[in-house]
């Protein structure tokens, strides 16, 4: 799996987003000099190789009244921790699911997964189902809820 | 927001076409023409209910390196250490949260090496400990927001 200078200058170009017009990956083509098609088959590639995770919208859960953005963490044991995060990352309301280091003693937490609720009542309903789901796995676990935005760029391709 | 909206953006948060005509594809399903989608589109955008409309890339797979970070910042230094931190063109997001751990932000590099250099660049101007929390695995991402 190999990305080269034009794959990264395509994907420079729709950081910002798509061209809204009728052809698209032409007008991202026209500004790099080379054709739609060769493109196409790129973004094509790209997301085959896992490098696009996907194409489309992207809300602002905000706008959309997710205005309780919860960072749930498990401390859950370490050979029970794949399983538990495949059970816990496919729940519909969870965004991320990762497995991260522990930082003892003051962090013992190593499942992380992101609850978005329109209050902290909803994400408290669904950190119990999270917590029925995983049973005995975990044995403890807390909710980080973000109270200020403090920066937000969205990630960016440093060329 | 109608109903058309709320298809738009339930329907629309992944699976874009990637071939000439892509609005023209993805407008039927959702009983659009080619412009009236564009223009739906746009208009998400400019009142800001979309924060974008393209590709959303996977970050390591480029060969960059990516973490999350996590501060414990005294609440008397805690803009000081927002400013300081936030300077850092590597990091994308900062989040304060309710926590003794206070301040949770993401570090994205070109270079996986720069990561450390950035952490250590932190540590140094504020005088605190960066909790450097790297992804280890990942499970699958369903996140659909229901408009």
């Amino acid at each position: 799996m190999t990305i080269d200078d034009m794959d990264r200058r395509i994907i420079e170009a729709t950081q910002a987003g798509l061209p809204l017009t009728p052809r698209p990956y032409h007008a991202v083509a026209e500004t790099l000099g080379v054709e739609g098609e060769e493109v196409i088959a790129r973004i094509q590639r790209l997301l085959e190789i896992g490098v696009i995770r996907r194409i489309g919208a992207v809300p602002n859960h905000y706008r959309l009244g997710y205005t309780a953005n919860g960072m749930t963490v498990w401390d859950v044991a370490d050979d029970q921790a794949a399983g538990a995060g495949r059970d816990i990352g496919g729940l519909d309301f969870v965004s991320h699911c990762y497995l991260r280091p522990r930082r003892l003693p003051q962090w013992p937490y190593n499942l992380f997964a992101m609850v978005h609720g329109r209050s902290r009542d909803e994400v408290e309903d669904k950190v119990r189902r999270m917590a029925e789901v995983l049973g005995g796995r975990t044995c403890r676990h807390e909710v980080l809820y973000s109270t200020r935005i403090l920066k937000k760029t969205g990630l960016r391709l440093v060329a | 927001m109608d109903a058309t909206d709320r298809r738009i953006i339930n329907g629309l948060q992944g699976g874009f076409p990637v071939c000439e005509r892509p609005f023209a594809e993805s407008s039927g399903r959702l009983g659009l023409s080619e412009g009236g989608l564009i223009q739906r589109l746009e208009s998400l955008l400019d009142n800001g209910v979309l924060n974008r409309f393209g590709p959303m890339v996977h970050a390591e797979r480029l060969g960059g390196g990516l973490t999350l970070a996590a501060l414990s910042v005294p609440e008397d230094r805690f803009d000081t250490v927002a400013q300081q931190v936030n300077a850092h063109p590597e990091v994308a997001h900062n989040y304060a949260r309710d926590h003794a751990l206070n301040m949770w932000f993401v570090i994205a590099t070109d270079r996986p090496e720069r990561i450390g250099e950035v952490i250590a660049e932190i540590e140094a101007e504020t005088g605190l400990t960066v909790f450097n929390l790297p992804k280890e695995e990942e499970f699958y991402i369903g996140l659909r927001f229901q408009a």
